[in-house]
């Protein structure tokens, strides 16, 4: 800004500073309302308006006069970095519009199925009314269940790796722990599924089945997102507690842990978030069912997603009913990994120790 | 834990409760005048050679480490003197792949012993490390308190208390920290850090300190603070300090041990052990005397 106040001609000492000037600081700005301007008035007169071509042709065009205007104002290095920074923030919004697009589509359909009773009661016996009580609370119940039996396998694995393991095994693990993120989750259902059949004959279906069907792909998420954590734990403290002459699984229980906590406390809930939403794998191993069942070991059990692809795949005689309660469910399972993810960077931000 | 420290620390902030506190400090206050004399522990070292995988980094150290007094370790980098440190009180084995040979005794036992347990050996040799490390989820408190609560025995919280006022009195940081026992230690300056890792180390009445690099990430004034509490820790404990600094070790040092190395790739090894003003005055080799009037390289 203050180079421009100095005549280039006049400082001929400062080799610096070559450039003749610079933008107004609004100059990005009016490029890029002009160029839209432009670009949809063009479009108007054509008869071809629409909003994504507008931004699209409309950035570009700001790009071009951006550069050509700053290249003969400020020089060609200045003129580069102002186009480099429009493409990378028109990067970041077009990376942001599938997800906006998302939360307003599903809240603009989901809400009409909001209700009292769609969170109280269940969808026993009805026609066209009922709610999603059962479905919420399986749900609930099913993460629950999976979420206690992946996260201490999940640590404890992770522990393994980053404190015990050496040499060929913990590379095997570490190999096996990245096939295992990659494992459709249709085929976690159906070992889960496979597993029960085995003992419980065909057909069963329990909520617990979904439940290890989800630890299935919730357990390597864990131990990944557990095992960056610890790794990040300073070497100089360990050997820290190792020169007061504390024990290795005291020293893992007191100084490691309790370090890592926000960081893994974080992964858990990530690890939720990812599988709260699973279908596939729940369909064949939790079943479809109306009625509320609390209890994961008995008969089968309801989960949001699966209410959701039920109630679109096959309506009742009030269609627009289910196809609401549809959009509810979708949206109610969005806002719980919401929650979720604001309550993990909560925890975060409140136990998280400054780690030098 | 927080709440629980404040409530620990409670009795030394009220008044009221000072003549207590005073009753279970009384002996405590100059740790170094009741127990001067009593002899600490002996290290002798025979014929040390420690290896990384394939790499041998010292080779062939012999020397009486003697109690009750300060020895430094000087020598360039990569000399092998904080390799050597970390071997004596068996912390060196922590990093994979890392080898002893030769034996350590302290006063007389061998510490590489089949069956010696190295946690039982590092509770005798306390450590303190070059970068300020307190823990960071602990207070001021759990931090000094920390040798004692990791450790299997259990122990009174009067004790605890008695042990972590004494401690931090030892290492010169009661005054500064009385107040904000409860704070967490990675609030203090560098100095101060530095000293709680020292009250840490003493907190577990080992019988040898071993402090490598101590002041290096430290200012003037607290490296200063640092050398004067060293000595007198001598009087209780024995100490082995690696430095690089050549007037930290001529001031602060009673016995200077010098390390060198061929060249690179080389393992390092002693070159000569003796008195301070010994080595610093009149040295038995040419390669030390090049190397403490600065003439190394």
């Amino acid at each position: 800004m203050e180079s421009a106040t100095h005549p280039t001609q006049a400082g001929g000492s400062l080799k610096l500073d070559r450039g003749t000037g610079s933008l107004p600081t609004w100059a990005t700005w009016a490029v890029l309302g002009g160029s839209a301007a432009v670009v949809a008035a063009i479009l108007l007169a054509t008869g071809a308006f629409t909003v994504a071509l507008t931004l699209v042709f409309g950035t570009v065009l700001s790009a071009i006069v951006l550069y050509a205007w700053s290249r003969a104002v400020e020089g060609p290095r200045r003129a580069l970095d102002r186009v480099m920074t429009l493409w990378i923030a028109a990067a970041f919004g077009l990376a942001m519009i599938p997800l906006f697009s998302l939360i307003f589509e599903v809240a603009k359909r989901g809400i009409p199925g909001l209700s009292a009773e769609f969170f109280t009661s269940d969808a026993r016996g009805v026609v066209g009314g009922g709610g999603a009580a059962h479905a919420i609370v399986g749900t609930l119940v099913i993460t629950a269940v999976a979420t206690v039996i992946s996260v201490p396998i999940g640590i404890m694995a992770a522990i393994y790796l980053n404190e015990y393991g050496t040499g060929r095994l913990r590379r095997a693990l570490t190999f096996f722990v990245d096939v295992m993120t990659g494992i459709p989750s249709i085929v976690a259902g159906l070992f889960a599924y496979a597993l029960f059949e085995l003992f419980l004959g065909p057909g069963i279906r329990l909520g617990v089945m979904g439940s290890l069907a989800l630890s299935v792909l919730m357990i390597p998420i864990v131990i990944r997102s557990a095992e960056e954590v610890l790794k990040i734990v300073p070497n100089h403290l360990r050997e820290a507690a190792y020169a007061l002459g504390t024990p290795k699984w005291k020293v893992i229980t007191k100084i490691v842990l309790p370090t890592a906590l926000a960081g893994l406390v974080t992964g858990v809930m990530i690890a939720i978030a990812r599988i709260v939403g699973e279908t596939a794998p729940l369909l064949v191993t939790t079943g479809v069912v109306d009625s509320m069942n609390t209890d994961p070991f008995n008969g089968r059990m309801q989960n949001l997603a699966v209410y959701a692809y039920n109630e679109y795949r096959s309506p009742g005689v009030m269609k627009q009913a289910s196809y609401d309660k549809a959009w509810a469910a979708a949206l109610t399972l969005i806002a719980i990994v919401m929650i979720l993810n604001v309550a993990a960077r909560l925890v975060y931000r409140r136990y998280k120790t400054e780690i030098r | 834990m927080l709440g629980a420290a404040t409530k620990r620390s409670a009795p030394e902030d009220s008044k009221g409760e000072m003549a207590d506190s005073r009753g279970v400090t009384a002996t405590s206050t100059e740790p170094v005048t009741a127990v001067a004399g009593q002899p600490a522990k002996t290290i002798e070292a025979r014929q040390v050679n420690l290896f990384y995988g394939d790499f041998q980094a010292v080779e062939g150290v012999s020397m009486t480490i003697e109690p009750n007094k300060v020895t430094a370790l000087i020598g360039s980098s990569g000399c092998g003197k904080t390799t050597f440190l970390r071997s004596l009180n068996r912390m060196h084995e922590l990093t994979p792949g890392a080898r002893v040979e030769g034996g350590i005794t302290l006063d007389g036992e061998d510490v590489y012993a089949p069956g010696v347990d190295p946690v039982a050996v590092r509770r005798l040799i306390g450590m303190v490390f070059q970068q300020p490390n307190p823990f960071p989820t602990m207070s001021i408190y759990d931090n000094v308190a920390a040798g004692l609560n990791l450790n299997a025995k259990k122990v009174s919280k009067a004790q605890k208390d008695a042990a972590v006022e004494r401690s931090l009195r030892g290492a010169h940081l009661w005054d500064e920290v009385k107040d904000r026992l409860d704070k967490p230690g990675a609030g203090l300056s560098g100095g101060q850090q530095q000293r709680l890792c020292i009250a840490r180390a003493i907190a577990v009445e080992p019988e040898v300190l071993l402090m490598d690099e101590p002041c290096s990430a430290l200012d003037p004034v607290a490296t200063l603070a640092i050398e004067d509490l060293i000595g007198e820790l001598k009087n209780r404990y024995t100490i082995v300090i690696v430095t690089h600094n050549m007037q930290q070790a001529a001031r602060a040092s009673d016995v200077t041990a010098f390390f060198n190395i061929e060249g690179t790739g080389k393992p390092g090894h002693l070159v000569e052990v003796g008195p301070t003003q010994e080595i610093f005055t009149k040295p038995g080799k040419q390669e030390t005397e090049d190397y403490v009037s600065g003439r190394f390289g």
